[in-house]
């Protein structure tokens, strides 16, 4: 029972950070239908701009709280213009083009960020400075360290403030429109291109935010971190049912569960094939995902 | 009020309008016929924005709007109720209706608006809270239309509006196109239905394969001979 509860609590810990990267997988499928595979990357580099940041404000040694909001809030609006950047340069010429050149397009852009990664950073780990000292609360038999407990509060929180974005305010309104629909959200008067740029940022501050979440729990970054970790979290936003933010919130949540049950188990050496897996299955079984509609149209 | 002069679009290789001039005057309800893949839908998507022209002149009330962004041309008084209607089916009707006003700002103006559209479609008052994936193909249509009225356009584009509905709902559809006219706003039809079409319109313009092959008033073009022969079957 308690290690039943211990592993949901690492695995929610581990989901929210799949569902904080699978939102912009989703999101930028709604607008585009586009698989951006470089949005991995993008994590990886808040991490990187994390670190950078950190030490520019001599934060390393010097754990605080503050200066680990400061970090993320930094590192989510570099990539924020990382990301409107991306779209602006490497998707919008290939916008009218066959599906196929954008998707191209989108690999290549990962790998740019991958091995431009490299070159720039160096392709030895960096250890992230860590802003939040470790601290372990034992409630009952389960483990809980702080560092955990602010991964899930602060996806919860951003979960909260994407879903106002979305529902309450005009830019939301008009992503979903676009989203619906691109051509006839243009003739309602929405500026399509402004809102695909938004999109991209706000996918790519929430992937940062993740990145930086991650780096204060397990500190050590590398250019080829956004690798396996965006692989997954595409996963769940295709779990979810890609175009559908709450299915990214709820398919980051299940893959996390799955792959930390799978590591308790004796199997713990499958623990990156079970995402791969789910993916199979679901392609087989329901390829619309959890929350994906089947929506026919009316002629 | 519209005038489209020495229009060509192409789609990749296809050149789907060829050289198509064409006049709206203020107040007017203007059709336009042809068979299918004659270009119809591409002349309301190069007036609205959606395709750009590889060249020729389209105007707007004196000014030039050729290959002017789609979203740029709903505030200067153009809108458009799309081929396939376009609704946003996960969206109630009631947002539907509200995205149409996406530009406007004042909410009374909404409000008032809202009304009106409900006075003219009174079915879609009562369909209000049900997601427009819902509703059958004419309510579609007529969400389609009065969410297009909710940006209060000078010019209106209607899209094969009676396409696949039952001949009573058609009736409701063109009554309202005689309403809207009624009420100031330019029209700009685009009709397989051509005998109810003209019959509504005040001129009309036959295309062809991309070109316009015939223009003037309604009636004359009902009366022509190979628009009787080709498009009202007789
Ligand atoms: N997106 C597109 N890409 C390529 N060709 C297109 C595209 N849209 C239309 N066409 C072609 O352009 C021509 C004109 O098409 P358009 O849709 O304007 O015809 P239409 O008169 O509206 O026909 P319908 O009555 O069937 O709606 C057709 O030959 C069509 O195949
Ligand atoms: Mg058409």
């Amino acid at each position: 029972m308690e290690t039943l509860l211990q592993q949901i609590i690492n695995g929610l810990s581990l989901g929210a950070i799949y569902a904080l990267i699978a939102l912009g997988y989703t999101m930028v499928y709604g607008v585009l239908r586009l698989i951006n595979f470089a949005h991995g990357d993008v994590y990886m580099l808040g991490a990187f701009s994390g670190y950078y940041l950190a030490h520019a404000l001599g934060l390393d040694g010097n754990p605080s709280v503050l200066g680990a909001i400061v970090v993320t809030i930094g590192a989510m609006a570099f990539c924020a213009i990382v990301g409107m950047l991306i779209e602006r340069f490497a998707y919008k010429p290939v916008r009218h083009h066959p599906r196929l050149t954008a998707l191209i397009t989108a690999i290549g852009v990962s790998l740019l960020l991958e091995y431009g990664g490299q070159v720039v950073f160096g392709a030895t780990p960096r250890f992230f400075p860590q802003m939040i000292e470790s601290r372990t609360y034992a409630l009952g038999g389960v483990q809980i360290t702080n560092q955990n407990l602010l991964i899930i509060l602060v996806a919860v929180v951003v979960m909260f403030g994407l879903e106002f974005i979305v529902h309450r305010t005009r830019i939301g309104k008009a992503m979903r429109a676009t989203s619906y629909n691109l051509q006839v959200a243009k003739l309602m008067g929405i500026n399509t291109d402004r809102v695909i740029a938004f999109t991209f940022a706000l996918g790519s501050a929430l992937a940062a935010a993740g990145g930086v979440l991650v780096a204060l729990a397990i500190p050590r970054i590398d250019p080829l971190m956004g690798l396996m970790t965006g692989l997954k979290a595409f996963v769940a936003a295709v779990l979810g049912g890609i175009g559908s933010i709450p299915g990214a919130m709820v398919g980051g949540v299940l893959i996390g569960l799955m792959e930390t049950g799978l590591s308790a188990t004796a199997y713990s050496t499958y623990r990156d094939a079970v995402a791969f897996g789910v993916l199979i299955l679901i392609l087989v079984v329901r390829p619309a995902g959890i929350f994906g509609s089947t929506a026919v149209e009316k002629v | 009020m519209l005038e489209l002069s020495g229009v060509n679009v192409f789609y990749g290789g296809i050149h789907a309008l060829r050289d198509v001039s064409l006049v709206v005057r203020p107040g007017e309800v203007v059709t336009l016929i042809g068979a299918n893949g004659a270009g119809k839908t591409t002349t309301l998507r190069a007036i609205s924005g959606l395709v750009r022209p590889t060249s020729g002149r389209i105007t707007f009330l004196g000014e030039d709007i050729t290959g002017q962004p789609a979203h740029t041309l709903v505030p200067r008084g153009i809108s458009m109720s799309p081929e396939g209607r376009g609704v946003f089916a996960n969206l109630s009707v009631l947002e539907n209706l509200e995205m149409g006003a996406y530009l406007v700002r004042d909410r009374a103006q909404i409000r008032e608006d809202l009304e009106r559209g409900f006075a003219l479609f009174p079915r879609l008052r009562e369909r209000m809270k049900q997601k427009a994936g819902t509703l059958s193909g004419g309510e579609q249509q007529m969400l389609a239309i009065a969410r297009a009225l909710m940006s209060r356009p000078k010019l209106l584009l209607l899209d094969e509006p009676s396409l696949g509905l039952a001949p009573i709902v058609c009736q409701t559809i063109f009554a309202t196109i005689d309403e809207i006219k009624a009420g100031g706003t330019t029209v700009l039809l685009v009709e397989q239905n051509a005998h109810t079409a003209l019959a509504h319109s005040d001129r009309a313009y036959v295309l062809e394969t991309g070109a316009v092959i015939l223009e003037g008033p309604a009636a004359e073009i009902a009366d022509h001979p190979r628009v009787r022969a080709a498009y009202l079957g007789e």
